[in-house]
């Protein structure tokens, strides 16, 4: 979608910033790095980010890679996963990590919040049913602790086990024995996460980014 | 008549002559360091005394002197201890007026008391205050210290406590030297470089005032990190003004390169108190690595290492505040992973205890120094400082938020100001700082001296007294209470990892990517070698759901139930709404409506509780003398249990029904059971009920076969308990209707469907 020119086009990054709402300094930004990574091409293939030699240790790598290339965070109402992206779905992603602007509304902050925490969301709900069930929480808690070799698995099973149980008791409350509790709904996740402000922590300090301290 | 004794402290004393002499304590004070010089030559024993005369042995003597000293620290310890209980038993005057004013009253009214009897009340001594009253308080805020908060806002923290403790000494010291040139005639000889020292000495914000009363008043933890960390924090550039000014009083003279040089010596002093402390908190971390076998003195550690750091930094000069800080808060890390829960423990109550009575004797000391002190009261003076410092206190912070909140994403807003201007309390350290002024450079001394004390009494009484019912008033948000929860936690991690995987995506070398760096540091080289055995592979998150599970234990062992099984799960879900339903398994049973199903629990329920209470009386006398039973009857019961028992472990257990065996055998297999939970058989004659709890863990805990579908009373679904089922025996003893009824409670108890069901029947086993 979208693919531009070799040269930005003015208008066209001013689309953008309206609809992502980056400046548009910041966007020449991210487009020089979306050409770095993406070896000067008009699309970007989920080969290029792994690449990137930080990610390597990172535990959650490829589900950050996969949130780049999952429709459901392109704003759009498409759902699955794509092959390759184009610079305006790469900046729709990045957009989820601006920071609240200084003067902002209630309703605004509450619908950043709601969207980054959709993000979030989208990104543990893997299979695309709208929740978050024990197993896909689970497989969370394992690559969380990937890290940590053996002695992981079991007790990434217990402490999985153990937060969706909180997430129960909190969202649902008391159940009787044989209610089962499906998943982990958008709202429900809204509800335990109420106490971690979203809208502030997540975000990427966009402002002295240099395009020259860029790494490899 | 006069005894005199000598007092070499080693020697006991052996021989006393009849002549006591009165000592004329120093004015530095009864009850504190240095009055070992109280010490008198000895006297010979026996010999050239001319006043020596033959007595009968003394059999009780009075010898306070002996014991002056300790006997007087440890009144005022006793005194400050009563008094801080007195004030929690009176409970509408704790919520009005903070502790902290309250105590400098009650040291008033001791002070006036000494004063009244004659004596010479103590005054605060600087290096009693140094060396053993603050420290203690500095380790406990600095071991519990939030690090989290604490980076994440440390340039805030920075600014206040560097640029804003300069711009207040400027502000206040240069306005006083114009308030005293213009005054004239009583102040014309204060000068601007005392004046200078005395605005460093005032303008830094006090952490042990600030602690006193935020305490209180449970601000949220944004607004409390910003002013305990520039009180923390500004001990830096305190030191380097003070030393400054002090230097330089006598010359009268400040040029460029002295400038110059400050702003270096304020750089080694802060990096130096924190490296200082860092090494120490090394030491202390790799000290506890090898302290498996010797646990008891783990604290010890933890104490005296810090204690050292502290030293050490004050040797040099450096910030001693800011070495306490470093070496608690690099140690803790390492150290909490390598104690014992029970040292871990001991560690926090000893500081909180420490730093309680350390708090509670500078308040009372502060108040006790007041009416001590030499005072030197001038109107314009202590007016104008206290104007200049409430007006520089405002401004800076106004300033100051001006330009961070350009670089801040959560902006400060203006309530935030005013409760981090208002809460810039002063305290006991610009006192005793003061105190140690020199009165020959310093002939102004004790009018610095009331000033100070003015100031302080206005903060902290005023502001301190005035800062709750405000914080209500403008409605500022208050510290959540909410535990941190498991899912917090996950959600926090994978948001760090995010940010950071983000940030590489970006190419930004941001904020994430050097903490990440520096986590993975940590992990790889440092934890192996400070953190002992297994524990330093643990990755946090696992050592958080231990520390969490570990919590919720020792909550349920104190509370006092052993009905509910230790889990680290909230009691109104179970594992059986989570887990995914397995097919179920054919069983022939009937299906019962969910309101059948409740009065049927309802009925055994109260069944039960009646039985209960027959069962009590059941031992092994009174069941013999029970009217109701006889001995065949108890022999039927015994075998129908028995073969139930045998039957449900089987069940339990998936395993082939064995023989039925004689009842000692089937006993024992119950009894090592690791699962039983209930009473070990009492005699022959009583048959064992035990209590299985079936682990909700096990989703393969089968249900019971249809016996039950004729009494009609089987609960459908595994609850995780007793699913012992009523014998079809019970059908055949009709005839014996009166003696039934017991039988028919025994068994209908032994049906109920577990414990998980309710709570407070099950603490007490069903047989005594």
């Amino acid at each position: 979608m979208g693919s531009f020119q070799s040269l930005p086009d003015d208008h066209q990054y001013r689309t953008l910033s309206q609809k992502t709402g980056f400046s548009l300094e910041q966007i020449a930004i991210l487009h020089n790095r979306f050409k770095q990574l993406s070896q000067n091409e008009e699309t970007l293939r989920r080969d290029d980010l792994k690449t990137i030699q930080d990610l390597e240790s990172n535990p959650i790598r490829s589900q950050i890679i996969e949130a780049f290339f999952d429709s459901r965070n392109f704003q759009k109402e498409g759902v699955g996963s794509v092959e390759e992206i184009g610079f305006e779905e790469f900046l729709t992603v990045m957009s989820y990590f601006r920071a609240p602007p200084q003067h902002i509304t209630e309703e605004q902050r509450e619908e950043m919040r709601r969207a980054k925490l959709r993000f979030l969301f989208n990104m543990h709900d893997t299979d695309n049913d709208g929740t978050i069930t024990l197993e896909e929480y689970r497989h969370v808690v394992e690559e969380l602790l990937s890290r940590s070799g053996a002695l992981g698995r079991e007790t990434a099973k217990g402490i999985a086990d153990a937060a969706m149980l909180e997430v129960a008791s909190i969202s649902v409350g008391p159940m009787a024995p044989d209610e089962f509790y499906e998943g982990i709904t958008f709202e429900h996740f809204l509800k335990i996460l109420n106490g971690v402000e979203i809208e502030t922590r997540m975000h990427i300090r966009f402002l002295n980014m240099d395009a020259t301290v860029l790494c490899k | 008549v006069l005894i005199v004794y000598s007092l070499t402290s080693k020697e006991d004393v052996l021989f006393r002559c009849t002549v006591r002499q009165r000592y004329i304590s120093p004015d530095t004070g009864t009850g504190h360091g240095g009055s070992h010089g109280n010490k008198d030559p000895g006297y010979a024993k026996n010999g050239n005394g001319t006043t020596y005369s033959k007595k009968p042995f003394p059999v009780l003597s009075f010898d306070y002197e002996h014991v002056r000293l300790p006997f007087e620290i440890s009144l005022w310890v006793l005194l400050a201890s009563l008094m801080k209980l007195g004030f929690h038993l009176i409970p509408r005057v704790s919520s009005i007026v903070p502790e902290s004013c309250l105590l400098i009253v009650v040291g008033l009214l001791v002070g006036g008391l000494i004063k009244l009897v004659g004596e010479d009340p103590p005054v605060l001594e600087s290096k009693i205050f140094f060396f053993y009253l603050l420290p203690p308080i500095i380790l406990d805020a600095g071991y519990f210290m939030p690090i989290r908060q604490f980076t994440e806002n440390l340039g805030t923290i920075l600014m206040f406590a560097v640029v804003g403790t300069l711009w207040n000494s400027f502000f206040v010291g240069g306005l006083l030297y114009g308030v005293c040139q213009l005054e004239g005639h009583k102040l014309a000889y204060v000068d601007l470089l005392s004046c200078l020292l005395f605005g460093s000495i005032i303008s830094a914000v006090d952490p042990v005032a600030v602690l006193a009363v935020f305490e209180e008043i449970h601000i949220n933890e944004l607004l409390h990190i910003l002013v305990f960390g520039e009180s923390l924090l500004n001990d830096a550039v305190t030191v380097v003004l003070y030393h400054l000014f002090e230097e330089y009083s006598s010359v009268g003279l400040i040029t460029v390169t002295d400038v110059f040089l400050g702003i270096v010596c304020f750089l080694v002093v802060s990096l130096g108190g924190i490296v200082v402390g860092a090494i120490y908190g090394i030491l202390a971390a790799f000290t506890s690595r090898f302290t498996s076998h010797t646990r008891v003195i783990e604290p010890l550690f933890v104490f005296v290492y810090s204690y050292m750091a502290y030293l050490s930094a004050e040797v040099f000069h450096l910030s001693g505040i800011m070495a306490l800080i470093a070496c608690g808060a690099v140690m803790r890390p390492y150290v909490e992973a390598n104690i014992s829960h029970k040292s871990h423990t001991t560690i926090k109550y000893f500081l909180k205890m420490w730093s309680s009575v350390s708090d509670t004797l500078i308040f009372i000391f502060l108040g006790v120094s007041t009416v001590a002190g030499p005072h030197q009261w001038n109107w314009t003076f202590v007016v104008a400082t206290l104007i200049f410092c409430l007006v520089a206190r405002v401004l800076g912070v106004v300033g100051l938020t001006f330009v961070i909140n350009k670089f801040r994403i959560v902006k400060l807003t203006s309530k935030d100001q005013f409760i981090i201007a208002y809460g810039g309390l002063r305290g006991a350290i610009a006192f005793s700082l003061v105190y140690l002024l020199n009165p020959e450079h310093f002939p102004m001394r004790n009018m610095f001296l009331t000033a100070i004390i003015t100031v302080i009494f206005f903060t902290v009484f005023v502001q301190g007294m005035t800062i709750r019912p405000l914080v209500d008033l403008l409605a500022v948000k208050k510290k959540q209470e909410t535990k941190r929860s498991i899912n917090e936690e996950i959600h926090t991690q994978f948001l760090d990892h995010l940010l950071t995987g983000i940030e590489d995506i970006c190419g930004h070398y941001g904020h994430h990517h050097w903490k990440d760096k520096l986590n993975r540091f940590n992990k790889k080289y440092v934890k192996k070698c400070l953190i002992a055995g297994e524990r330093s592979k643990e990755p946090q998150l696992i050592a958080f759901y231990h520390k969490m599970e570990m919590k919720q234990a020792i909550e349920l062992v104190e509370s006092g139930g052993g009905s509910k099984l230790p889990s680290a799960l909230p009691s109104t879900v179970s594992m059986q709404n989570i887990q995914p339903k397995k097919p179920s398994q054919d069983r022939a049973l009937p299906q019962l409506s969910k309101a059948r199903e409740e009065e049927i629990r309802k009925i055994l329920r109260t069944n039960l509780q009646r039985t209960r209470q027959r069962l009590r009386s059941y031992n092994r006398h009174t069941l013999i003398a029970d009217p109701y039973e006889d001995g065949w009857n108890e022999m039927l019961i015994k075998r129908k249990k028995m073969k139930e028992l045998e039957k449900k472990m089987n069940n339990y257990l998936t395993v082939p029904a064995p023989p039925p065996d004689s009842p000692t055998i089937a006993r024992a297999r119950l009894a090592s059971d690791p699962q039983a939970w209930g009473l070990k058989s009492v005699t022959e004659s009583i048959p064992t009920i035990k209590v299985d709890l079936a682990s909700p863990q096990s989703p393969e805990s089968v249900n019971v076969v249809d016996e039950f579908s004729k009494k009609g009373s089987q609960p459908k679904e595994e609850e995780g308990g007793l699913t012992m089922k009523v014998p079809s025996p019970a059908k055949q003893r009709k005839d014996k209707t009166p003696d039934e009824e017991p039988q028919q409670r025994l068994m209908r108890c032994l049906s109920d469907p577990g414990p998980a069901a309710e709570e407070e029947d099950e603490d007490e086993p069903f047989l005594p």
